[in-house]
């Protein structure tokens, strides 16, 4: 087990981050990459049943008729500057700039709810259109994909509230440091999964629209 | 390993620069290149699968610490594991191979 001997000299180092600087804080960042794991696993499922599903519009409408480009591409740059942020977040917090994690933080947290604003404005214009969770076999794979998402992305959200306030209360230590980058894993993993939300629902829904 | 930390987070904004481009590129392959249907999909996979190796590589920091590699063996495998799921229920279901 190389987790044993792993404290010994180099995580002392001046230049470790705090987050990794214990042995709880290493294992509990590995255990949430196991965690994530897991989360891939979920997600691949759910692509999964989408994708054969794609075509079963049981005379409900069809997704070239209700996607947008625009709409789309908001939603995808909102997330992916939130990916963005996020990082720059984790760069000043190993600069141990308490205020410049919580600023960055912050602006994470408004575009995540800008996303989630958009997404919901743009379940709510579906199914002002005809297509709801019931509507067809292809609307369910649609909204329950995509909807787990966005329900991923409102605990996110939420998470990262509690630790800002943890952060206010507690400043920079090994345990904040710890729960803050776990959370941006988390955060930059939603993103992954919206690369593939992007790719396979929109663009491949758009795709076959034009074709 | 520890990552010395410059002033200006170049990494991080090298990967944003490249996941707008490579986002861009997938939405023109997509919509207004005019290739096939089949050429199209594995041009924007290919994008995808790119994209979400820069979000770990340089904002999720996978092969930090000094469990870099179990990191990276979990993503690996569960890359595995979503690519068989997602391939084989198409297979499957979508061709008629049941």
């Amino acid at each position: 087990m190389e987790y044993v001997h792993s404290d010994n000299g180099k995580h002392d180092a001046p230049d470790t981050p705090l987050e990794y600087q214990s042995e709880t804080g290493r294992l509990n960042i590995l255990g949430f990459w196991v965690f994530l794991g897991a989360e891939i696993a979920l997600f691949a499922t759910l692509f999964a049943s989408y994708l054969v599903l794609v075509g079963r519009y049981a005379d409900g409408p069809t997704p070239g008729e209700l996607f947008e480009v625009k709409g789309v591409l908001i939603e995808t740059f909102l997330l992916l500057t939130s990916s963005f942020t996020c990082g720059l977040a984790i760069h000043e917090m190993r600069r141990n700039s308490l205020k410049g994690l919580i600023v960055w933080l912050g602006i994470t947290l408004l575009l995540g709810l800008g996303f989630l604003g958009f997404e919901i404005y743009e379940f709510v214009h579906y199914i002002h259109e005809g297509a709801s969770l019931t509507t067809s076999a292809y609307w369910s794979g649609f909204f329950v994909l995509v909807g787990t998402h966005g329900a991923h992305v409102t605990m996110g959200i939420a998470w990262m509230i509690l630790i800002i306030i943890q952060l206010v209360q507690r400043g920079l230590t090994k345990q904040t440091t710890r729960k803050v980058f776990v959370a941006s894993l988390y955060w930059h993993f939603l993103d992954v999964v919206w690369i593939f939300i992007f790719t396979a629902v929109y663009l491949y829904g758009m795709v076959m629209h034009h074709g | 390993m520890a990552k010395k930390c410059s002033h200006f987070p170049w990494q991080h904004l090298i990967g944003f620069l490249l996941s707008i481009v490579l986002t861009l590129v997938a939405l023109w392959a997509g919509l207004y290149s005019g290739f096939s249907m089949t050429i199209i999909i594995v041009i924007i996979v290919t994008l995808a699968s790119v994209q979400a190796i820069i979000q770990l590589f340089m904002f999720m920091h996978m092969t930090e610490s000094s469990n870099g590699k179990h990191q990276t063996h979990v993503m690996i495998h569960s890359a595995f594991i979503a690519v068989i799921l997602v391939a084989g229920t198409i297979w499957v279901l979508s061709y008629g191979f049941h």
